[in-house]
């Protein structure tokens, strides 16, 4: 089984233009161009909604005036936004990052075994580890709090931390078993007949090898747990509460005001969006590999 | 090599690999059981209590409303979610792949949402599906007014049972179709170019090269996206949260679960909803599952 389970996908376009044909759709050209132009418009609706929404003042938020642009920059609602909401986002940050960086260490430890220091089981292991990705939550959820309740009464952050690298383990794994796979058998061979051992393999060859794997896990980590707002909810308490739960919570108060809540909502994407405009293509390597195959 | 350390060579990995596996068997499959254990349980109320109670809670499910109305809208949550989502998808990838000019921002404005938490997309939705009409009309409805469309205002998500839920797909479908383009897109530039002309050259229309030689060889890709797609449907909780709070009539098994849990303490009932999503889930992704591994071993 050397073959990953997803070749590594690149979504990349292909600049061969199609041979023979003269290109003379030029009308189909343009009428593809619109729809796509359409469908745009329609997947910014949300976001230009949130921006106009936010920098208007409340009393610019009538009904009817949703749609007109906003006089000026008006930034106090991010200011209050930010008021609200700036422990959780402080509280997320602290939790997104060292639970993607510790499931990323763990995944390419787990993914070099599972691909080049395979044993008697070692696939069974692997598809035990996969399902966990594809369970719902609710089905461990109970069992999940009361266990939680007894090692960490207080409900804090290092608690969720553990939750997302364990329930982050399966996709980790994958995300490096494919990455290794793509390494020559030879090359770690010849390394063994080198006299080097199961760490300086792992130190010498698959952990340089690896940096762009790295890049993938850490995002693609980063962007759910950031994201993620069932565990949250159950297994931390206000005072260490992510932002999408107090986002939800701000959202559902009938006190807070609307352009506020866009503030709000447009703060707690803005660090995923930042990472997914900065790395979007090692962000839609994780992606796939969630699809086991492109 | 001496004996010593070829069984070094095999006792290394697995010690590595053991508190992975040690956390997988407990937090996954340790959990799924001791879930069972409440499912079968008399514990309702703060202080656990499992005195045994058989398949009770399973077969009270099966005749409670709420989780009948908690199926159908899963039914008609995933057909519209599943169908919208695959349909855009292929659309966007099929467009795309044709070279067309800003391709690459076209790609990147179609994946961002991906990005974005359900709860922030439910909470904007929210605003956008307010089903305000008349001098309260804002959002969509508002706009659709704007432009004389009218005809196209609706009660969006609290339009009458069962179809309010339908609505919910349209923020779902906003946030997925970006994969399954990624996924078609992915797809189409795998087949060659020349079975495409090939075709053509055999006097092929358009039409029908798409017809015949490339969508039967986006099988594979449609079948992920549908596996994918499917289990997230029956997932579903986030974003109804966000854009409803707790409103009965979007209510879904994932729902139900946590409010039946953790508001009213009913932990055998919660415990054995969460089993039967486990298994609507593992139905749909064991069978996959094992396919992916033995095309592999295949390979």
């Amino acid at each position: 089984m050397t073959v990953p389970l997803t070749p590594p996908v690149t979504v990349a376009s292909r600049r061969v233009l199609p041979v023979g044909r003269p290109r003379r759709l030029r009308a189909g050209g343009v009428v593809r161009f619109l729809v796509l132009a359409a469908f745009a418009v329609f997947f910014l609706l949300p976001v230009w909604v949130m921006l106009i929404t936010g920098l208007k003042p409340f009393a610019d938020v009538s009904l009817a005036r949703m749609w007109e642009l906003p006089a000026g920059f008006y930034l106090e609602n991010f200011q209050a936004a930010l008021a609200a909401l700036g422990p959780n986002l402080a509280n997320s940050m602290l939790l997104a990052v060292p639970a993607a960086a510790i499931s990323s260490l763990l995944g390419s430890m787990n993914g070099y075994i599972l691909s080049k220091w395979r044993f008697r089981g070692s696939d069974l292991i692997f598809t035990a580890f996969l399902f966990g990705m594809f369970i719902p939550y609710q089905s461990v959820l109970i069992p999940l709090v009361q266990f939680m309740n007894t090692i960490n009464p207080a409900g804090g952050i290092p608690g969720l931390i553990l939750v997302h690298v364990v329930y982050g383990i399966p996709i980790t794994t994958l995300i490096f078993r494919n990455y290794y796979a793509t390494v020559p058998g030879e090359v770690v061979e010849s390394a063994r007949i080198d006299g080097a051992g199961f760490f300086g393999i792992y130190r010498h060859i698959a952990l340089p090898l690896s940096l762009p794997g790295f890049a993938v896990v850490l995002i693609w980590q980063f962007t759910n747990i950031w994201n993620e707002f069932l565990f949250a909810i159950v297994l931390t308490r206000p005072d260490s509460w992510p932002v999408t739960v107090a986002l939800n919570n701000l959202a559902g108060s009938q006190i807070v005001e609307w352009n506020v809540q866009m503030a709000g909502a447009l703060l707690a994407a803005l660090p995923t969006l930042v990472v997914y405009i900065v790395l979007g293509r090692f962000f839609l390597r994780g992606l796939m590999a969630g699809a086991l195959k492109g | 090599m001496s004996r010593l350390r070829a069984a070094r060579r095999h006792w290394v990995p697995v010690a590595m690999l053991t508190p992975s596996i040690l956390l997988i068997a407990i937090f996954v499959y340790g959990f799924i059981g001791w879930s069972l254990r409440v499912s079968t349980s008399e514990w309702q109320g703060l202080r656990p209590d499992y005195t045994w109670a058989g398949l009770d809670n399973f077969v009270q499910l099966l005749s409670d409303r709420r989780f009948h109305i908690d199926m159908r809208n899963t039914l008609v949550f995933t057909t519209f979610f599943v169908t919208g989502a695959v349909a855009v998808g292929m659309l966007l990838a099929i467009l795309l792949d044709r070279h067309v000019r800003g391709e690459g921002i076209f790609r990147s404005i179609f994946l961002f949402p991906l990005a974005v938490s359900l709860i922030v997309t439910g909470v904007a939705w929210r605003w956008l599906m307010n089903p305000g009409s008349g001098q309260r009309q804002t959002g969509l409805n508002l706009l659709f007014d704007i432009f004389g469309l009218d005809a196209l205002q609706s009660a969006w998500h609290t339009t009458d049972p069962p179809w309010g839920i339908a609505f919910v797909a349209l923020p779902a479908v906003w946030q997925m179709s970006g994969f399954t383009m990624a996924l078609f897109l992915g797809g189409l530039r795998a087949i060659p170019e020349e079975l495409k002309e090939a075709a053509r050259v055999d006097g092929a229309s358009e039409l029908q090269v798409y017809r015949r030689v490339i969508l039967p060889l986006l099988r594979p890709a449609l079948l992920s996206a549908l596996i994918i797609l499917g289990h997230l449907s029956l997932k579903v909780f986030d974003l109804i949260v966000a854009l409803s709070g707790k409103d009965i009539r979007l209510d879904v098994p994932a729902i139900y679960m946590w409010t039946t849990t953790f508001d009213a303490n009913n932990f055998n009932r919660g415990a054995a909803i969460g089993i039967y999503l486990l298994l609507s889930v593992a139905i749909l992704v064991v069978p996959y599952l094992v396919w992916s591994l033995r095309r592999e071993t295949e390979l």
